[in-house]
């Protein structure tokens, strides 16, 4: 067992502690924190699979933004303080046991394709020249340029004459400033709304 | 090459999507809901960078799985000021009271 | 191996000369970089503790700590851990015990892994990658995650209302200050920490002396070094923007509830974070390990030998002009922290929404068109003539040729 192999089992078993206590915890707060120890051992997890601008936005975007935006929505929104809402234990077992039969029915899918053999026809396919492991040679993983260049429109890892995502990216940044205007909105009209009210 | 073969990234991909699934169905606490789907789409990211590292997909799969994190965020913050909205409705938290509609 | 990125180096010395095994040798290549990352953490952050006390004390006509470890109490941050250490670890009936422990941790943990990022000298950081300052940035942004758990597990009213404000303020003046920190990331094309030293360095041109190319020089990058270190002291929680912990308000804000050495974490982490926040600065406008002389690069030269005894030399110059000008800032912060009267809560919003977002877009703005401004007037991308062109990465090149020159350069970076 080499260290790669070791350090992927840590995270690996972090990230579905995380997820399983996710849904075990009653107390919000304690799912919060379950959620954070998930969130960043699977960007560790894009680290080792070499991807370390996406690690990087993962933690910067969603453990540092989406979380704590989250644990900002159970401060704003808890009536009492530790609070607990409940599920029926009846519901928790019916819940576990489609868990997992859902979770065998992926992993049989996933254990039961040829990626190689699948790999090899994406290649012919899309007739892109590309080498047959992928982009990430284990030995680097700076994605920062290539990823950039895709985002422009270029795409010199793939020969230049793939598709690059400059339209998706323009209109990503649009979405992302109607949807801050959108919830700033949302947010504050109802309250002062509910305040006049209550001065009346 | 392969030091991790690519089904055991896709198995913890299904564990994330799966408890994600769950949260979402049991919790009846909106901000618990909302943890649901950051981890179900957290599993889809962790499939798209997986397949990016280890097919002939290349980078394609990264770039998707950055836009699915910006939209993870912009969802967060929508949904966020919906269940702030709710929460000054219904004064809880808990989506079983958000039953007006209810015939 | 991939992992380790800058473990790499370290490991194939150490695979050379001491053992086979390589698992072995990344192992303890690892731990020598954690031992050094930890004393660049812990160290500087005693000595700021004893700072503090003393240049408070001279500010106020005092003398501050004059006992321990004889004169000038230069050991007084010991005792004071000593004392801190010898406390019973406390937590309120109320609280949520295991976030009430667990979250110092995550703020320390937050504070020390963002120095992993820190190129110390030309070389010598503990991992090197191409997305150093969003890492380092993204790192430090999970600080704030440890502040708001300890705020809502300490079950009082005290330490929830710090750690809302403290989250709200970090969260806001994250966005400026990471507006800021990308004027000179825009400048020098890349986010590779020691390649933005590379980028200020240079040799004496005529009279010119190399320090003029540092970014602080730069009519855009020297505002945005300003607004930037403003921001960046409201991000650690320093006075006057202390509002998470004003005590005349609200007790001690987040820390209400806690002691001994749990607190002392807090602590470590806040002074730790103040020196990097310093230094990201000093690395980012006032070129980092460039001594601005010229005298680094000439002891290193063009010599590609890492343990050769002159690029050492010159590597030693470098940490130590490094730390010389983070010091220097974090006294800077010392010195405005006993200086001016706290904001209030509003006061301090307004301030970073209204005032310091804009002029932080402003000076993006400024930072991407001002070289193509210069470009059409004088015919060159920047003030000063530049000998070591071949370093100048943020070239500006008219569009017909920027396809043909971006496909050149990253059909070899795959490579």
């Amino acid at each position: 067992m080499n260290v790669e192999q070791l350090l992927f089992a840590l995270f690996a078993l972090l990230t579905c502690a995380g997820a399983i206590s996710v849904v075990i915890c009653q107390n919000v707060v304690r799912m919060a924190f379950s959620l954070i120890v998930c969130l960043a051992s699977v960007s560790a997890l894009f680290f080792l699979l070499s991807a370390d601008f996406v690690g990087a936005t993962q933690l910067m975007v969603y453990v540092g933004g989406t979380v704590v935006l989250l644990i900002f929505g159970v401060m704003l929104t808890s009536s009492s303080t530790l609070l607990q809402i409940r599920t029926s234990p009846a519901e928790g077992f019916l819940a576990a046991g489609i868990g997992v039969l859902f979770l065998a029915v992926f992993s049989f899918t996933a254990w039961s394709v040829d990626w190689d053999a699948n790999s090899d026809r994406i290649a012919r396919v899309t007739a892109v020249d590309v080498p047959p492991q992928g982009y990430n040679e284990a030995s680097s993983g700076n994605t920062v340029r290539p990823l950039a260049m895709a985002f422009v429109g270029l795409r010199p890892d793939k020969g230049g004459n793939a598709a690059g995502y400059l339209l998706p990216f323009e209109i990503i940044s649009v979405h992302l400033l109607v949807v801050l205007i959108g919830a700033a909105y949302l947010a504050r009209t109802k309250r002062r709304v509910s305040a006049d009210t209550q001065n009346k | 090459m392969d030091a991790v073969s690519l089904n055991y990234v896709l198995a913890i991909g299904a564990v994330l999507f799966v408890c994600g699934v769950i949260c979402m169905t049991t919790k009846r606490n909106g901000i618990g809901i909302l943890m649901g789907v950051e981890l179900v789409l957290n599993g889809a990211n962790l499939n798209f960078v997986a397949f990016s590292r280890y097919t002939s997909l290349g980078l394609d799969g990264q770039v998707v799985s950055l836009f699915v994190i910006v939209l993870a965020a912009a969802e967060a913050a929508v949904a966020l000021a919906i269940a702030l909205n709710f929460y000054n409705n219904h004064l809880t938290i808990d989506v079983d009271r958000g039953d007006e509609l209810h015939g | 191996m991939s992992l380790i990125l800058a473990a790499e180096s370290l490991a194939e010395i150490i695979r050379d000369t001491l053992t086979e095994c390589e698992s072995c040798s990344v192992a303890i290549a690892a731990i020598i970089h954690v031992a050094l990352v930890g004393a660049f953490f812990g160290l500087p952050a005693g000595i700021f503790i004893w700072a503090e006390r003393k240049v408070s004390a001279r500010i106020q006509d005092r003398l501050g700590p004059t006992r321990v470890g004889g004169r000038f109490g230069w050991l007084q941050s010991l005792a004071d851990g000593a004392k801190l250490v010898q406390k019973e670890d406390l937590a309120p009936a109320a609280a949520d015990k295991f976030l009430f422990r667990i979250a110092p941790y995550i703020v320390v943990i937050a504070s020390f892994a963002a120095f992993m990022f820190l190129p110390f000298t030309d070389g010598w950081s503990a991992v090197s990658l191409d997305v150093g300052l969003f890492l380092l940035f993204g790192m430090l942004s999970l600080e704030v995650l440890g502040v708001i758990l300890a705020g809502y597990a300490s079950a009082s009213k005290w330490a929830l209302f710090g750690g809302m404000r403290e989250a709200a303020q970090m969260v806001s003046y994250e966005i400026p200050m990471s507006i800021c920190a990308l004027v000179p990331i825009v400048m020098a094309g890349t986010l590779n920490l020691n390649e933005v030293i590379h980028y200020q360095s240079a040799d004496w041109i005529g009279v010119i002396p190399p320090f003029l190319h540092w970014n602080v020089f730069h009519p855009v990058a020297g505002p945005a070094f300003v607004v930037y270190f403003v921001c960046a002291t409201a991000s650690c929680k320093r006075a006057p923007f202390d509002l998470a912990e004003a005590e005349s308000e609200l007790v001690a804000g987040f820390l209400t509830e806690y002691s001994g050495m749990r607190w002392s974490f807090f602590f470590l982490a806040e002074y730790a974070s103040m020196f990097l926040v310093s230094a990201v600065a000093a690395i980012l406008f006032l070129g980092g390990w460039d001594d601005g002389f010229g005298i680094v690069r000439s002891l290193k030269g063009s010599s590609t030998d890492v343990l050769a005894p002159s690029v050492i030399l010159g590597n030693l110059i470098g940490a130590a002009v490094l730390m010389a000008k983070a010091s220097k800032l974090v006294l800077l912060q010392i010195w405005v922290r006993w200086t001016l009267p706290r904001l209030r809560i509003d006061q301090v919003m307004t301030t970073c929404l209204k005032y310091l977002l804009p002029m932080a877009c402003a000076l993006f703005l400024a930072a991407v068109v001002y070289p193509i401004a210069l470009l059409v007037w004088t015919g060159r991308p920047q003030l000063l003539p530049r000998l070591n062109n071949e370093q100048v990465k943020a070239e500006v090149l008219t569009s017909s040729e920027v396809e043909v020159k971006v496909a050149a350069a990253d059909g070899e970076v795959i490579q």
